[in-house]
């Protein structure tokens, strides 16, 4: 498919040229989009092409953002001061928990394994009982309610409702600088780049292939003699480790992360996207992240005082019209053209 | 090989015209004080939770707009608000006040109700060099050389109510208070000025923003039978909490609630039934006796409506724009570093009195007063200082504080 390839190329000069066009604030907003598509990926293989209805991201873009923070803030305090938060929460010592976080290698470290293990414990047990569907949802949901809640009652430790806010640096590059921006935004593509391209070969493996068959017959895979649990607790792991990736450039890019981030509706936001773009196709879920992210600053720049209403219309509309997101809108409109291509009337099926 | 075909053919639709859409610059908005327009920000949640306070504080800072657009602007320029919807998150503080800076390049901002919201803003504000205008009280230990604050800091609220029971005999108190960042700095405070003053404190709990079930609180209240309730609640709580309190027997008479979270607008939310009688603490009431208090809530409620009740964050909100003004006008620019130079000192008549801004920490002098809550739901001041209070956000005239900061 040629206009494929073009498209392709097409968008990542796009995204090449941003930073050359866009100014320093417009820059941000869409490196922020793009943290979202990065979730949105995740999401995309987990629910789209695993059926893992999962309304709890949040947690592991949160545990990404707050390792990745922890160890901003340290940085930023230097070796012997306390971050400024904890200053105002009367902790005196640096808490055990925050002391390995000095160390850049354990940071960058944690931002995979921290989401990736406790996807993976949480996968193994919720799986291996078969909880799925709505049931499945709703556990992860309110594993999503119940982080927030831990991290606002933690305030010494974790900032509590403030989160973390004010960072300068981000290994070196010095965020207050507009070319500091345009290589965190830089660092954001690649990752999105390279995100999307694994959950492709994926999809595309024979992994792949078992994970579509579980989620349209999970009890003839296991007769056929898989084990769906595996399957699905490895894809769940991907997807939260995807999430916690995003989670960690987020914090360079908007320079916050806090618990208002992070719980039920943040949550839900995120896979509004991935429905409104259509969870069966990755480069949907992008597109989708990325427009519902857009339309919500321009909405809300242009009508302060009824965004919500706005995009809350779109997002209906969306669900009415075209239940596949606007990837089934482009696949429909190709099989329109497909058929009016073929000569003469439409082809009857012979059947044997 | 569907799937490749259509995903394909989905990036070939969308995500150019996605990028090319938000490679597209809007036009500059112009300098903040360009032709004869004065272009300012006015940043409030208008959606989520805190929208219900955050609207009231917008609509006063929109009158005093009106006011001084009435009166031939400033500089002899109309003064046009930009608003924005924080929508009661942090990060859209922030991502909001860039934009005011950045895009629409006003000359000041007017904003924030939470503390988050505005330790989210902060870092913005300095790195851009830009002004905030923050209206609320707060829990001090903080003074941004590019946020000025017209709410009250500790030592004009928290710190008078503490002398006014001690004053008042109240050896034991319990403390009450939502899960954030004001009321456990708060409390900190009150344990420090406690523990110096023979005070004991019986209990200190906190509920999550929000939370509705006091019960449990109310039955170790009760008994714990502390002299008074400090109570740092926020929100909706304060409506469960005073209720369930007074279902409970406690009365005001035995055992009196400080609220430092509850004005007039929150009175009206719990139903003055329930709260007539116990004490709050802050520097300006509907009630407040002065001429141009007087005005204020006449213009307010000629503005707005007449079932409309003014408040201590909207009458700081309020006067944060006039003094804007002021300083504007002396410093003779919008330019932020003469309006910041000129600040210092300058005076108005505002509904609480006569308000200064102490140039040192970009704090105001105020009057703290204690109220008793009426039963029709108006506050009567029982208690003022005897002058205008001068701003100490570190506490660093009090001895006790010494640890704080």
């Amino acid at each position: 498919m040629t206009l494929g390839r073009i498209s392709l190329v097409v968008c990542v000069v796009l995204l090449a040229l941003a930073p050359l066009t866009l100014s320093p604030f417009r820059l941000g907003l869409l490196a922020k989009y793009l943290c979202f598509a990065i979730v949105a990926v995740g999401i995309a293989l987990a629910w789209g092409q695993g059926g893992m209805l999962t309304l709890g991201q949040g947690v592991f873009f949160g545990l990404g953002g707050y390792a990745m923070a922890m160890y901003l803030k340290l940085k930023e305090a230097g070796s012997a001061g306390l971050p400024d938060f904890m200053v105002w929460s009367g902790v005196e010592e640096l808490p055990a928990l925050w002391k390995p976080f000095g160390n850049p290698v354990f940071a960058l470290a944690a931002v995979v394994l921290i989401p990736g293990v406790v996807a993976f414990l949480l996968g193994l047990l919720v799986f291996r009982q078969r909880v799925r569907g709505a049931y499945f949802a709703i556990l992860s949901q309110a594993l999503a309610a119940a982080f927030v809640i831990l991290l606002i009652g933690q305030q010494g430790l974790t900032g509590g409702t403030n989160g973390m806010t004010n960072f300068s640096q981000f290994f070196g590059l010095d965020l207050t600088d507009p070319n500091g921006q345009r290589a965190v935004y830089a660092i954001t593509a690649l990752v999105l780049g390279a995100t999307f391209l694994v959950a492709k070969l994926l999809v595309r493996s024979r992994f792949g292939r078992l994970l579509v068959a579980v989620r349209d017959g999970e009890d003839r895979v296991r007769f056929l003699g898989y084990d769906p649990a595996v399957v699905k607790t490895i894809t769940f792991t991907i997807s939260a480790v995807m999430a916690g990736l995003a989670g960690a450039l987020f914090v360079p890019v908007v320079g916050i992360i806090s618990p208002a981030l992070l719980g039920i509706v943040p949550s839900l936001e995120l896979l509004v996207g991935v429905a409104v773009g259509g969870r069966f196709v990755l480069a949907g879920a992008i597109a989708g992240a990325i427009a519902v992210n857009y339309a919500k600053t321009l909405f809300s720049e242009d009508f302060a005082e009824g965004w919500l209403y706005l995009q809350g219309g779109l997002f209906v509309l969306v669900l009415v019209f075209a239940p596949k997101g606007l990837a089934g809108v482009v696949e429909s409109a190709r099989d329109r053209l497909a058929s009016r291509r073929q000569t003469g009337p439409a082809p009857v099926e012979v059947t044997a | 090989m569907r799937s490749r075909t259509f995903s394909r053919g989905l990036l070939a639709l969308l995500l150019p015209a996605l990028l090319t859409t938000a490679c597209v610059e809007e036009p500059g908005g112009g300098a903040g004080a360009s032709g004869d327009e004065i272009k300012v920000g006015i940043l409030h949640s208008l959606s989520g939770t805190m929208a219900i306070s955050e609207v009231t504080v917008r609509d006063a800072e929109l009158l005093a707009i009106e006011e001084i657009n009435a009166k031939g602007g400033v500089l002899g320029k109309k003064v046009v608000p930009v608003t924005e919807d924080g929508a009661s998150d942090w990060p859209t503080f922030a991502e909001k006040a860039q934009k005011l800076i950045s895009q629409d390049k006003v000359a000041t901002v007017f904003g924030g109700w939470t503390s988050a919201s505005r330790k989210a803003m902060l870092p913005v504000f300095e790195r851009n060099k830009a002004l905030l205008w923050y209206p609320v009280q707060y829990e001090g230990l903080e003074s941004s050389p590019y946020i000025f604050y017209t709410g009250a800091t500790t030592n004009q609220q928290i710190v008078p109510a503490l002398d006014y029971l001690a004053a008042q005999g109240k050896k034991k108190m319990f403390l009450v208070g939502s899960d954030y960042v004001f009321p456990r700095t708060a409390n900190k405070i009150i344990k420090a000025y406690a523990a110096a003053k023979g005070i004991e404190i019986l209990g200190e709990e906190y509920t999550p923003l929000g939370h509705t079930e006091y019960s449990t609180l109310v039955n170790k209240i009760a008994d714990a039978k502390p002299d008074a309730v400090f109570n740092t609640l926020n929100g909706d709580s304060n409506v469960a909490f005073f209720k369930q309190l007074r279902g409970s027997g406690i009365t005001p008479q035995t055992t009196p609630v400080v609220s430092v979270s509850v004005a007039e607008e929150e009175v009206k939310g719990i139903g003055p039934e329930n709260v007539a009688g116990h004490l709050v603490a802050w520097n300006y009431y509907q009630t407040t006796t002065t001429p141009a208090n007087d005005a204020f809530v006449k213009a307010f409620k000629a503005k707005y409506g007449a079932d409309k009740v003014t408040s201590d964050p909207m009458e700081a909100g309020y006067n944060a724009v006039h003094l804007w003004a002021a300083a504007v006008a002396k410093a003779g620019t919008t330019e932020v570093e003469a309006v910041k130079k000129a600040a210092g000192g300058i005076t108005i008549d505002a509904p609480e009195g006569t308000t200064t801004i102490d140039g040192d920490n970009q704090h105001v002098a105020k009057t703290a007063r204690i109220g008793l809550v009426q039963a029709d739901g108006q506050i009567k001041e029982v208690w003022s200082s005897p002058g205008p209070i001068k701003p100490d956000p570190y506490l660093k005239g009090y001895d006790w504080a010494g640890g704080l900061s």
